[in-house]
């Protein structure tokens, strides 16, 4: 039987068909509706104990200290991370050795050894002095007054997200095209110019969803703190609950936080990356 | 067997609120050359790209040899047709094997040398094995001048020659149409030449074509059919030396004039 071209024509054009999408959606509205049944139903989650300690004042204070703690890591860790893409790709030998060893012995340790080391390092450098190399000391100050629990917990993430962030934004800017670079040289610009204007921002797009990565690995990762007494979100909840014993609702009301934390930051990295996708004539 | 290859009837594009394509009308005659001319955003490109359904039409159809692409009409009770369902990804690209294409930028894998390039397709879609695709390769290299060539990477070659690879990929899947986006516009004028003899080859061994291409001289050279495109709609259609020299509309003449 012919088709004719008017028939054709008029026909509507619609979607394929697609049972297993229909059959794998069902199946995780199914596994979704169990999982809140159980939230929801089961006493032993205790919503009345989590709604009780949710805004309390200690862990507000918690969550402040969590807060700041990624704030300041990520920005200061961040800036380093930047300068030390910068160095690995164009400094000169001894920085840009440096640079990769110190990128290498990061990466190497786990973080929480690393908290402890920096916690500790009173029993190795019970003093720390400015002064000449291998000569006098004009000023110093006793190590285990100076690194606190918090100081050691800032320096820690810091350092580590110095680290991993070099890698990401070196990875950024090697996917930037190279003649982007030569033509700015032609423009006459200079070399950190060039690195700021040119090609950092059109590093950007690679960065960004990295970065994202990173800065909730780290807002979580500042949970370690709890194991050198720095009372953060998590250390918040586990004083009340060595108090009260109610460990499961407690924990609900740390997890509570960071799920909220988290999905913020979430919502803020689409923006971001919409603003950076600019140009792009909203191909992606 | 009918000697249209393909059709295309009542093809309508747009891109949000612009469109492209205004109901588009063509008929592409098997084993001849189409060339379609036209300002740049005319609507070439994405005529093209609706020919094998890397667009997807807005309205009307493609239909290759009898085969509607990229849909499988649905009849009601009673034989009438009801609607064109989208074919599933794999359906598409069997049907899409079928159509080769050659794009302005090449885009040949990187990463992959000249050999891999052209098995890679054949052999994914089980249409030859490895030993059998490498063979045709080799011939289809030495087709487009490039014997000796297989295991070097794209970069390594120049554009002239890169486009030739990509020509050979296309025919790898001994394609039933190939289609060529301005496959010399990316080129240098003195590597020009080399890519349209070998398109020039294709056409007088019979391979049905549809060439988007300013190059006015190689048009009326290989045309069958010079096809002038503007702001989505076909203006002319015709003999090269009748759309060429003696164009009813006066855009085409303004056209002509410009480019020559």
């Amino acid at each position: 039987m012919s088709l004719t071209d008017a028939a054709l024509l008029e026909a509507k054009l619609v979607p394929p068909r697609r049972p297993a999408r229909w059959v794998s959606g069902a199946v995780t509205l199914v596994l979704a509706a169990m999982l809140v049944h159980t939230l929801l139903t089961d006493h032993r989650f205790q919503w009345g104990v989590v709604g009780q300690y949710f805004t309390s004042a200690s862990v507000l204070d918690g969550l402040e200290l969590t807060l700041w703690l990624t704030a300041a890591t990520m920005s200061a860790g961040l800036a380093l991370g930047v300068l030390l893409a910068y160095v690995r790709l164009w400094g000169s030998p001894i920085p840009r050795g440096f640079a990769f060893g110190y990128v290498w012995l990061i990466r190497s340790v786990p973080l929480l050894v690393q908290l402890l080391f920096w916690y500790e390092l009173a029993s190795l450098y019970p003093r720390l002095s400015i002064g000449i190399p291998f000569g006098p000391a004009f000023a110093g100050a006793d190590t285990a007054h100076l690194f606190s629990g918090e100081f050691a917990a800032f320096v820690t993430l810091t350092l580590d997200v110095a680290a991993f962030s070099s890698e990401i934004v070196r990875g950024g800017i090697l996917s930037v095209d190279r003649g982007q670079t030569e033509a700015a040289e032609a423009l006459g610009l200079g070399r950190l110019r060039i690195f700021r204007r040119i090609v950092l921002p059109q590093a950007m797009p690679a960065i960004v969803p990295a970065t994202g990565n990173l800065l909730i690995g780290t807002l979580k990762s500042t949970s370690l703190v709890s194991v050198i007494a720095v009372v953060d979100l998590l250390y918040s909840v586990q004083l009340i609950y060595n108090a009260n014993f109610q460990v499961i609702p407690l924990l609900l009301v740390a997890t509570l936080w960071y799920v909220v934390l988290t999905t913020l930051l979430s919502v803020g990295q689409h923006y971001v990356e919409r603003h950076y996708a600019r140009g792009e004539g909203g191909r992606r | 067997m009918s000697d249209t290859l393909l059709r295309i009837r009542g093809l309508r594009k747009s891109f949000g609120t612009h469109t492209v394509l205004h109901g588009i009308d063509l008929a592409v005659p098997r084993g001849g050359v189409t060339v379609l001319l036209g300002p740049s955003g005319s609507g070439k490109s994405t005529l093209l790209r609706c020919i094998n359904h890397l667009e997807r039409p807005d309205a009307g159809f493609v239909e290759l040899d009898g085969d509607i692409i990229g849909y499988r009409p649905e009849r009601a009770v009673g034989g009438r047709i009801r609607h064109l369902r989208e074919l599933r990804d794999r359906e598409l690209a069997r049907q899409r094997a079928r159509i080769g294409m050659v794009f302005q930028q090449f885009n040949l894998c990187p990463h992959h040398t000249v050999l891999e390039n052209l098995t890679e397709a054949p052999t994914a879609l089980g249409l030859a094995s490895k030993k059998q695709a490498t063979a045709t390769a080799r011939d289809l290299l030495d087709r487009v001048g490039l014997a000796g060539r297989e295991q070097s990477y794209p970069k390594q070659l120049s554009g002239g020659q890169q486009q030739r690879v990509a020509i050979a990929r296309a025919l790898a899947l001994h394609p039933e149409l190939l289609l060529f986006d301005e496959p010399t516009s990316a080129l240098d004028p003195e590597l020009v030449g080399e890519v349209l003899r070998v398109i020039k080859d294709l056409a007088l061994g019979g391979m049905s074509m549809i060439v988007v291409t300013h190059e006015i001289g190689f048009a009326r050279e290989i045309a069958d059919t010079v096809a002038f495109l503007d702001g989505g709609h076909v203006l002319e259609t015709g003999r090269p030396e009748d759309v060429l020299d003696g164009a009813a509309h006066e855009r085409t003449r303004a056209f002509l004039e410009a480019v020559l």
